[in-house]
């Protein structure tokens, strides 16, 4: 947004006249280098697609920070991807409140227990939650897994966990989670998508 | 869907029943607004409200909850009794000539072959008569009263209008008008596209009832048209993905059938897997499994898979009995699961009886949640008053809660609805510590396979020999991982005809499916997914929208599965000769030499119409199934049965046989059974459904969705609030033999009473959005009141028709 000459003198008549502010070395358009811009000018756009229904919306994010080493990204505004052949820039009541969701003061920020019987969360490491939630996982398939069944056919599985899968996340997390459940002999399995 | 968003706007009728996409696919459903405006499409809508979609529609009627197929086995007796088909699709495209097995039969709602100690049928006779030369028989007069044109006909000619009003309540008049929208699409250049959603799929009938519009439009000739199909409106932006990985017990990644105890070895797991022909000439593409398994095997244990161990077929677990949902939730209220890891994944809300998952959860030793947010679920074990009214002490499960990212916090693929796979960018990281899902996976893999390696423990061959070549153990990448699920040559691969040629080198990428090979030479982590990162790079990332035939293809926008083909069966567009059935909306033509037009034809490129390959390639027969075979559990033709609580003493179509009464092969476990309530307590039928401003349980955490539906509400119609003195805005309690929950009455005009069987039925409409976590106000998880009790086929919860009571709280 720039102003004309005209503007400019208006705005200074109320104080000092605009030849002296000349004078003093200010031109118009040094003095506008100080009003405010919009923050989206200067955000960074990434492409994604809301998370909710099947419509799969393309959204434009904008974010403050150039994704440079070390720098911070915040989430700022998300709007519809025009783009996208699908959604061509829109996105309905549920999409329109994304950054509220991103932002959602009930995210989880670090890994938690809650002890058996206890009434409350106790923070603890990724380490110690990994290697207890590891633990568990080997003691319970080594005691349980059952190589063969009754008539001596080898079957090589795991009967007594169980493990549900988002349809939240993507091809590829939800392809890695499957590979390694079935690695283990996991076969009480089963996703969002049943239900 | 087996066509496409954008391609809705090609459509002349669109139905819409069992689905309510104004809603809760609210910019998918512009595209139907798109041909209305544009073609003068018509909109007809069939459902128990007067929803916000039928509110834009050109004809709305109403309908009781659980009875569709009573309503759609009404239209399929109107389309056949008043000759309104596509003769030639009937004719050459399904198998409506088939002649079934002279043992075949249906008396009484109930089919040939029942057990009814065992709730399931012994199916040898649901099949075809096969002639000497080993294919099925056929009368192509279709007049043999044995053949599946004849057997549909006399199946449905039971579904009168006057019946039809009987079971769904919907005035017969209503219904006829529908019947005439419908018939009108049985001309050439007439499409109709069906939108449905979980008001078709959550039901005992689920399965039966999209079997229904299937047969519809076979009968119309409207499968493989632009703006025709059936169009499976889903749930999550990656359900889709998610179910083609097959992160479910019964199959592996591209629908291939898990192994069972049944399956004693890999040479006769395959045969039982890998069809013949049923008829001459046709493709039956199915042949290929034993490539897309085989390479599936190579990309999971690398050269750990040889022939010599069979590519490691020993190694994949067997099932032992169902997987699902439903049937993990009962192992483990019966004590018999020990760990679960409950991925992005909501289920004290979204399961069905809350109490009995509930007490499940507390019968686990531990339980690991992932996800982004404090989820219901990972607090089951603590007191938020009456809403979740629990004694931690009394709970010894453990319970851990790992922080995860969400969608704008790592890059990778999405499937939408439409098949159309699209790359994702990242643009934050996460709060906090939150790590990605494939990160969380990767470090608790990693630690098992380290004191695998140096305690031993049970068969650690597995886990020892997954593949796990990423760059970054510790930190796999989605493209990598894409990479893996597109697959690769191990060796060259050459023309199975001039082994000189070398169609694709070792190391590369492949570029197609039809590149996978049974020899180990191959790797693919998901066959429908080659393609998607070729040599030519990541095909998802894909962004030209541009749409040379103005028809939405937008071929060159991220990449379809399978082989970027936007719309299935396409090659039923044209006629036997290869001629589209309307030009103006040409998907596919016969060149003269090649199939081509505006789509990846879903046809070998060079059969010429001469040669009588049929559309439907994925069938042995070629063709599109009017009778099912033995591949659904309750039968190869839909019939009505009631929900397992229902309002009426018996099932209207069969009154005199209480085995009929509901689907005679839905499984119900002890226990359930006991815990279905009946009208003398239960005298109202009620539905689930969802709100604009809500996606599942999972926008109640958003601030700006709180505020826009703050509170659980429940909807009931004026007459029912007249007749127990609910006004607007009273709390009333809602009951029904598994629980209660509190809300606020809505009184509308949009939920009618009917008369069904000759008695008042009322209906309460009840939103699921709500629990005691988020920010929405605290309140009652509506699945307190849903029975435990799934579709025959998909064990998919029944919450779209059961029983409650309602008073003034």
């Amino acid at each position: 947004m720039n102003m004309n000459r005209r503007q400019f003198f208006k705005v200074c008549s109320a104080g000092l006249t605009g030849s002296s502010i000349a004078v003093m070395g200010f031109s118009p358009t040094a003095a506008l280098a100080e009003v405010r811009t919009f923050k989206l000018a200067r955000a960074t756009e990434t492409r994604n697609i809301c998370p909710y229904c099947s419509v799969s919306c393309g959204v434009l994010i904008y974010s403050t920070g150039d994704k440079s080493k070390n720098s911070q990204s915040e989430i700022i505004h998300i709007e519809g991807d025009p783009d996208n052949p699908v959604n061509r820039g829109t996105l309905c009541p549920k999409g329109a409140g994304l950054r509220d969701m991103i932002q959602s003061k009930d995210r989880l920020k670090w890994p938690e227990v809650r002890e058996a019987g206890s009434s409350e969360w106790k923070r603890i490491s990724w380490n110690e939650a990994l290697d207890r939630i590891a633990a568990h996982m080997k003691a319970d398939r080594d005691a349980n897994f059952i190589a063969q069944n009754a008539d001596g056919l080898t079957v090589n599985r795991w009967p007594t966990m169980g493990a549900l899968v988002s349809s939240a996340s993507s091809n590829e997390a939800g392809y890695l989670t499957v590979k390694t459940l079935r690695g283990l002999g996991v076969t009480a399995l089963d996703t969002q998508a049943r239900i | 869907m087996t066509n496409h968003w954008v391609d809705i706007k090609n459509a002349d009728l669109i139905f819409v029943m069992g689905g309510n996409p104004a809603e809760a696919h609210p910019c998918g459903f512009k595209w139907a607004i798109e041909a209305k405006k544009n073609r003068k499409a018509k909109l007809v809508v069939v459902d128990p409200r007067f929803n916000r979609t039928a509110s834009v529609a050109d004809y709305y009627a109403p309908i009781r909850p659980g009875s569709d197929i009573a309503f759609l086995g009404g239209v399929i007796n109107y389309l056949v009794s008043h000759d309104k088909l596509q003769h030639e699709y009937v004719k050459a495209y399904t198998n409506a000539a088939f002649l079934i097995d002279e043992g075949y039969g249906f008396e009484d709602g109930i089919f040939s072959g029942y057990n009814e100690e065992k709730r399931n049928y012994d199916k040898s006779t649901w099949k075809y008569q096969m002639g000497e030369d080993g294919f099925a028989k056929v009368d192509e007069t279709l007049q043999d009263p044995r053949c599946v044109f004849q057997l549909m006909k006399a199946h449905y000619a039971r579904y009168t209008p006057e019946v039809v009003q009987q079971v769904c309540g919907t005035p017969k008049d209503a219904f006829l008008k529908v019947c005439e929208y419908i018939a009108s699409t049985a001309v050439k250049d007439k499409v109709m596209t069906s939108l449905y959603a979980l008001g078709w799929t959550e039901h005992s009938v689920g399965s039966q009832n999209i079997r229904c519009m299937a047969m519809i439009q076979l009968l119309l000739g409207n499968m493989g048209m632009a703006g025709g199909g059936i169009g499976a409106l889903r749930g999550h932006a990656n359900v889709q993905g998610i179910t083609d990985m097959c992160a479910y017990s019964q199959n592996l990644p591209g629908y291939l059938s898990a192994p069972t105890e049944a399956d004693k070895d890999r040479t006769s797991y395959l045969e039982k897997r890998t069809p013949k022909a049923l008829r001459p000439n046709q493709m039956n593409f199915p042949q290929n499994f034993p490539k897309w398994f085989t390479s599936l095997c190579k990309a999971w244990y690398g050269n750990a898979a040889t022939p010599e161990n069979g590519f490691a077929f020993d190694w994949l677990p067997k099932l032992g009995g169902p997987g699902d949902t439903l049937a993990i939730f009962h192992a483990m209220f019966e004590g018999k699961i020990n760990g679960f890891i409950c991925q992005g994944f909501n289920p004290l809300s979204s399961v069905p009886n809350k109490k009995k998952v509930g007490d499940a959860l507390a019968r686990l030793k531990w339980m690991v949640v992932i996800d982004p947010l404090a989820t219901d679920t990972s607090e089951f074990w603590k007191p938020h008053g009456e809403f979740n009214d629990v004694k931690p002490a009394e709970i010894p499960t453990e319970v851990f809660r790992l922080p995860a990212t969400l969608f704008a916090e790592n890059s990778g693929t999405f499937t939408n609805s439409g098949r159309v796979i699209q790359w994702r960018w990242k643009a934050a990281d996460g709060p906090g510590d939150a790590k990605d899902d494939t990160e969380i996976i990767a470090a608790l893999f990693l630690r098992l396979k380290a004191m695998y390696a140096k305690d031993g423990g049970a068969f650690p061959d597995p886990i020892l020999n997954l593949t796990w070549a990423y760059t970054q153990p510790a930190k796999p990448s989605p493209e990598e991982l894409l990479r893996e699920i597109n697959g690769k040559a191990l060796a060259d691969v050459v023309d199975p005809k001039d082994p000189t040629k070398v169609l694709v080198k070792a190391g590369e990428q492949l570029p197609s499916f039809a590149m996978l090979r049974d020899d180990g030479s191959t790797a693919c982590g998901n066959w429908i997914y080659c393609g998607s990162w070729s040599q030519a790079g990541n095909n998802t990332a894909r962004r030209d929208n541009s749409d040379p035939s103005g028809l939405g293809q937008t071929l060159n926008w991220g990449f379809a599965w399978p082989v970027n083909r936007r719309i299935l069966y396409n090659r039923a567009s044209a006629d036997v000769a290869g001629k589209p059935w309307d030009a103006q909306r040409t998907v596919l033509k016969w060149t003269g030499t090649a199939w081509g037009g505006n789509d990846i034809p879903d046809m070998r490129p060079n059969a010429a119409p001469e040669e009588n390959v049929m559309p439907f390639i994925m069938t042995p027969e070629g063709v599109g199934r009017l009778f099912s075979r033995e591949l659904m559990a309750e039968g190869p033709m839909p019939e009505h049965y009631e929900p397992f609580e229902s309002p009426l003493d018996n099932n209207p179509m069969h009154p005199n046989n209480p085995k009929a009464k509901s689907n005679p092969a839905a499984r119900v476990y002890k226990g359930d059974m006991e815990a279905f309530g009946t009208a003398k307590d239960f005298p109202y039928v009620a539905t689930t459904y969802r709100l604009v401003e809500h996606f599942h349980y999972w926008t109640k955490f958003s601030q700006i969705n709180a505020i826009m539906q703050p509170e659980q509400f429940v909807e009931l119609g004026e007459e029912l609030a007249k007749e127990k003195g609910i006004k607007a805005g009273d709390k009333v309690k809602i009951r029904s033999n598994r629980g209660f929950i509190k809300a606020v009455a809505v009184v509308t005009k949009r939920i009618k009473t009917l008369d069904v069987d000759g008695k008042k039925v009322h209906t309460v409409g009840i939103p699921i959005h709500y629990g005691f976590k988020g920010a929405t106000r605290p309140g009652f998880i509506t699945n307190t009141l849903t029975p435990f009790v799934g579709d025959a086929n998909t064990q998919t919860p029944e919450y779209k028709a059961f029983l409650v009571n309602i008073e003034k709280a």
